[in-house]
């Protein structure tokens, strides 16, 4: 079954790879743009009390709302096509990355920023020296998360005409082609595998040396 | 010099000032204690000095210059600060974190390497072996003097130490304290140090001031408290065993008495013990009497303090 699934692959490239670069696409835009949303809010966020306590509950709750369910509300209000898909995807992407900034900052040592203060660092120096380094490896344990959930999820935004390998496995199970879904499942699953393993490797590389284990 | 004139601060919603109309003096090259149990605003005080808590009424100098009129964050540059535990940035190397003032202050990378070997020396770790190595694979007392040095690289003529060895084991914390009065008699500073240990203010400080609620309770040098305490609650602060820790700041030098008629063989004591080492060394040998090393003698009732209680 394999074989016949990398026969069609092999008989229609184009078709192949054309899915499998949106799917990059869609995934990697809506995750650049959620991180680039969610940062800078958790950051900001973070500096507010009542605020951090209600965008992490917020935040939680968002989190619980199935992938499908994202996708298809997007149908009445953007209609179909790449553009509601991203959207549906970067709402997805939010939630972890806001999470793991907000805490990621308030957990950062008081006693350390007490003395970056004392030492007479201005607001920015502090963040930008003291308090972003040291919050990276969980802000990036949470685009990670939400990376590799992006990625997954974008199979589902062939459902919205989104495009992508999704497209391959709706196809195979409308037409009980199992070489046509595995056309999109295989690809999908290495894809996410991928994400998850890339991204682990860039959130070690990313830890400052004084923080990694056995430094 | 610092001085503190008047100053008071009234936190929102409290129900009296944290530090009410308090005076101090801090003369150059000296070291003040401020003491008291926690709550009494000693912490608050401090933090006034550089800043970090900004004061509801009175008025701070530093070295002449009214605090309120220097940009806070220059003004914290030129005052050397040291937290318990250290504090250190742990994602950077000690030399990074030595170097952080020196930095913020722009001095060229050359000044800020030698500066950071000579800051490592002076705290007795080897720059060679130390400067790359990050906090977390340093011993509590090695961070605490990391921390020390930190405080001391931007050259600042006023040093703040907030409970600076709080989070130390005794043993530790008596070598810590040794070490820091052998830096600041090399380095000379204008110190305040909180601290809510006894001991550790009578050793460090020339002055103490004792704080309770807010308001200045006694401010005298370290003997003068112990023998002399203001009031019953510096008494009790400072303990019912303070004609003994009297003994333990007073050497036998200071009162060894010309040699007397030989008395054979007395038990010696070095001139540098103190006090209360010289009692000990009665209690245990059961003579009053004591030969000093290089001359002279100490008896039981040399020992007797002079104060009034």
């Amino acid at each position: 079954m394999i074989g016949a699934a990398v026969a069609l692959v092999v008989a229609r490239p184009g078709e192949f790879l054309e899915a499998l670069l949106t799917h990059v696409e869609l995934s990697a835009a809506a995750l650049a743009i959620a991180i680039a949303l969610a940062v800078p809010a958790g950051i900001w966020l973070s500096r507010r009390a009542g605020a951090t306590l209600l965008a992490v509950n917020g935040a939680n709750v968002a989190k619980t709302v199935p992938s499908l369910a994202v996708l298809a509300l997007m149908l009445p209000i953007l209609g179909t096509g790449f553009l509601p898909a991203m959207v549906a995807l970067i709402l997805l992407a939010l939630p972890p990355i806001l999470i793991n900034t907000i805490t990621a900052i308030v957990r950062v040592d008081d006693e350390v920023v007490g003395a970056a203060r004392a030492m007479g660092m201005t607001r920015r120096q502090t963040v930008r020296r003291i308090e972003l380094p040291l919050a990276v490896p969980v802000v990036f344990a949470g685009i990670r998360t939400a990376a590799v959930e992006v990625v997954a999820s974008a199979t589902l935004a062939s459902f919205i005409g989104g495009g992508g390998l999704g497209d391959f496995i709706t196809a195979g199970i409308a037409l009980s082609d199992m070489p046509e879904l595995l056309v999109g499942a295989l690809p999908v699953a290495l894809l996410t595998v991928a994400t998850e393993l890339g991204f682990a490797t860039l959130q070690r590389g990313l830890t400052p040396r004084g923080l990694r284990a056995g430094a | 010099m610092i001085r503190l004139d008047n100053v008071t601060k009234l936190y929102p919603g409290a129900a009296g000032p944290a530090v009410d109309a308090l005076s101090l003096v801090v003369p150059e090259a000296t070291t003040t204690a401020l003491l008291g149990p926690s709550g009494c605003g000693k912490t608050t005080t401090l933090r006034m000095i550089n800043r970090l808590v900004e004061p509801s009424a009175g008025r701070i100098e530093v070295a002449g210059r009214d605090v309120a009129s220097v940009d806070p964050v220059m003004l914290r540059r030129s005052i050397g600060y040291v937290i318990q535990q250290g504090g250190l940035f742990p994602h950077m190397t000690v030399a990074q974190n030595v170097a952080t003032v020196p930095r913020l202050l722009g001095w060229d990378a050359a000044r800020v390497a030698a500066r950071i070997d000579e800051m490592l020396t002076l705290i007795g770790l080897d720059p060679a072996e130390y400067r790359d190595r990050y906090p977390r694979a340093l011993s509590g007392g090695q961070r605490q003097r990391v921390g020390v040095a930190r405080a001391l690289a931007g050259e600042p003529p006023v040093l703040l130490m907030d409970e600076p060895f709080g989070a130390v084991d005794p043993i530790g914390r008596e070598r810590l304290q040794n070490e820091l009065l052998a830096i600041l008699r090399r380095v000379r500073k204008t110190v305040v140090v909180v601290t809510h240990d006894v001991d550790e203010a009578l050793k460090l400080a020339d002055h103490v001031a004792i704080l309770d609620r807010g308001r200045l309770v006694q401010h005298a040098p370290p003997e003068e408290i112990l023998l002399r305490p203001a009031n019953s609650l510096v008494a009790e602060f400072v303990g019912h065993d303070r004609a003994l820790k009297a003994l333990a700041l007073l050497t036998v030098a200071e009162r060894r008495r010309p040699d007397g008629p030989p008395a054979g063989d007395r038990p010696e004591i070095a001139p540098d013990a103190s006090l209360r080492e010289a009692l000990s060394r009665m209690l245990e040998t059961g003579q009053q009497e004591l030969s000093v090393v290089g001359g002279g003698r100490i008896a039981l009732n040399d020992l007797f303090v002079r104060g009034d209680s």
